[in-house]
């Protein structure tokens, strides 16, 4: 009897303990967490008042043809698409992005862009349509010059474009290759054009930014497992048994917003903060120094295209992230763009200049956090088991679908 | 049962029952105190009055936002022409406020207007005002989470 009686009394208490770790319910904050990753919490996306065709159908199908169009390049063989292949996520699989030739960084999926207020893994332009104008010119991507894309788009697509932006000026006088990026002669004639005429060719330059700008705010993520799990779970629902995620991969994401820290960056149905972070990702052996962030302060804050320049559109209380960006903190040595992690197991190799093959070797990164070879690294080691490394893997696949 | 035996399986019991307390206390406990989240407080040096309010409504996570600050005398006039300095950060990351906000205006009645907050992740926030006036220079901290 009293035998009995204690033996249920051990038993409670073993549960009540057991209880504490069980690994299959989420507490409600965990529940609250996992509900803001949930793609059904995505805000819609804002409007871009620096772009008034951002929302223009016209000007979106014209930024698709120029994205996918390789007559945008010096040697007629690259196109944005070419390295944001459009079956792949916009991205090549590549450790670094090769249009003319090789590129230092590694190509970034496009999906979501357009909620960014900084682009590049350093962020070195402040607008998706003044970043679409820096590959462009730049020799290792497109390679052609600002004189030559006006004479291209006026003999291919001139009436399109008149119909949504503006009548073209008159471009027969002008120089065929001519820009600020160009071989020497060809800046030379750039140098030697007038004002009036170097800012008719700005401004259609920027158009086509614009352009392209209004497509790439089409590309967005579509639901994956996570989402399946996580949509319910935020309704106070029950997945469907279809929909639920294994042990594994619940104690991965357990983790993720947990123990290993990974949702202080990589926060929100975008799995990104939008800021820059020194994670301590080593320097590729033969490359160029690459500072990250730090690099680029004067650039994006120079650059005539940005939200203070006159090709904006709108007023300037719209450059609020340009005016007020940090400009000079060590936080930004080394610091690159935290990317989003959506259908991040579809895309290796990782980072900004793709230094890790697998995630298996990213999540080995993270529990080690080794030193930056500039600056500190804002991770820190966890002690993580191989079983929980294993599940932080397996909760990283349930983001692709 | 021989006495001792219930003596030890008493024992058992209370173990089982304390291990069962103990776990309901634990499950159930409060998380630890936060830190102090007044909107207003007296500057370090006790030279002035300070409170903040968000110029809208409560910040949104990575959403550019404006606070509005009110500068006093600790007798409670409005302190004009101050210099208003901000750094701030996550004292639990390490790190400073992502971007670099400023005074921009000032509102009349020791009021400024502070732009360019920025809150990247959730969590606890410090945002650390430098006051200089005429009755001079000092400093206050406020506390945010997100
Ligand atoms: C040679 C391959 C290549 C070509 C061609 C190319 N890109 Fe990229 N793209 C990259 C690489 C590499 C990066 C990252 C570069 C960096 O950080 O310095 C990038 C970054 C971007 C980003 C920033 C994404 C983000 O999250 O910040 C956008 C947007 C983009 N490219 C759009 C375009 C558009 C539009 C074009 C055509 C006008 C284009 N790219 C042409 C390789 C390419
Ligand atoms: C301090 C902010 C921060 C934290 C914490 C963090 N990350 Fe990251 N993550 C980044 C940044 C920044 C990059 C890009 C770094 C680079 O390219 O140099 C990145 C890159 C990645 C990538 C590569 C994505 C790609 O497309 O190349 C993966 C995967 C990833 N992180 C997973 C994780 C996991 C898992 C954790 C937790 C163990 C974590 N991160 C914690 C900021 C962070
Ligand atoms: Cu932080």
């Amino acid at each position: 009897m009293a035998r009995s009686l204690l033996t249920k009394l051990i038993a409670t208490a073993v549960i009540a303990v057991v209880a504490g770790c069980s690994d299959t319910d989420f507490t409600d904050a965990e529940k609250r967490t996992i509900a803001s990753m949930s793609l059904a919490a995505l805000a819609p996306l804002p409007s871009d008042p620096t772009n008034r065709f951002a929302d223009d159908p016209g000007a979106a199908a014209l930024g698709a043809t120029l994205f996918f169009d390789t007559g945008m390049s010096r040697d007629g063989n690259v196109a944005c698409g070419t390295c944001h292949k459009i079956d792949r996520q916009f991205q090549d699989d590549l450790p670094r992005g090769i249009g003319v030739g090789e590129t230092n960084r590694r190509t970034m999926p496009l999906a979501g862009v357009a909620r960014d207020p900084f682009f590049f893994w350093d962020g070195r332009r402040d607008s998706l349509w003044s970043q679409a104008m820096v590959p462009l010119e730049n020799v290792l991507e497109h390679a052609g010059t600002r004189t030559a894309y006006a004479h291209y788009l006026k003999r291919r697509f001139g009436e399109r474009y008149e119909r949504i932006f503006r009548p073209l000026p008159d471009l027969s006088v002008l120089p065929a290759s001519a820009g600020p990026y160009g071989t020497p002669t060809e800046m030379a004639a750039w140098a030697a054009m007038t004002d009036a005429q170097r800012d008719g060719v700005d401004r259609i330059f920027s158009d086509i930014g614009k352009a392209i700008a209004a497509f790439e705010r089409s590309l967005v993520h579509g639901k994956t497992r996570f989402d399946r799990f996580a949509e319910p779970l935020a309704q106070g629902r029950t997945p469907a048994a279809d929909d639920e995620l294994s042990a594994e991969e619940r104690q991965g994401l357990r983790l993720f917003i947990g123990k290993a820290n990974c949702s202080t960056c990589h926060t929100g149905p975008r799995f990104t903060d939008n800021h820059f972070h020194n994670t301590g990702v080593p320097q590729v052996a033969g490359l160029p120094p690459d500072r990250g962030r730090i690099a680029v302060v004067g650039e994006v804050l120079a650059d005539p295209f940005n939200c203070l320049g006159k090709f904006r559109d709108g007023g300037e209380e719209a450059c609020g992230e340009l005016r007020f960006m940090q400009k000079s903190s060590p936080e930004l040595v080394r610091a690159y763009k935290t990317p989003s992690l959506r259908n991040v197991a579809g895309r290796p190799p990782y980072m900004h200049a793709g230094q890790f093959a697998s995630l298996e070797q990213v999540v080995e990164h993270y529990a080690s956090a080794p030193k930056s070879v500039e600056g500190e690294t804002e991770i820190h080691p966890v002690a993580l088991s191989e079983r929980e490394k294993a599940a932080l893997v397996a909760f990283l696949k349930t983001l692709s679908d | 049962m021989t006495s001792a035996w219930r003596m030890i399986v008493g024992a058992f019991g209370l173990v089982a029952l304390a291990i069962g307390f103990l776990s309901i206390v634990f499950l159930t406990a409060p998380a630890a105190p936060g830190p102090d989240l007044a909107r207003s407080k007296n500057s370090a040096k006790g030279l002035y009055s300070v409170a903040i309010a968000p110029e809208a409504t409560e910040p949104k996570q990575g959403e550019l936002h404006a606070w509005v600050v009110t500068v006093k005398t600790r007798q409670g006039a409005p302190v004009e022409g101050a210099a208003i300095a901000i750094g701030g950060g996550m004292p639990e990351h390490a790190h400073g406020l992502p971007t670099s906000p400023e005074a921009t205006a000032y509102l009349g009645d020791g009021r400024y207007r502070i732009e360019g907050m920025k809150f990247s992740m959730t969590g606890w926030w410090q945002l650390k005002l430098g006051i200089t006036a005429r009755a001079g220079a000092d400093e206050a901290t406020f506390n945010l989470v997100l």
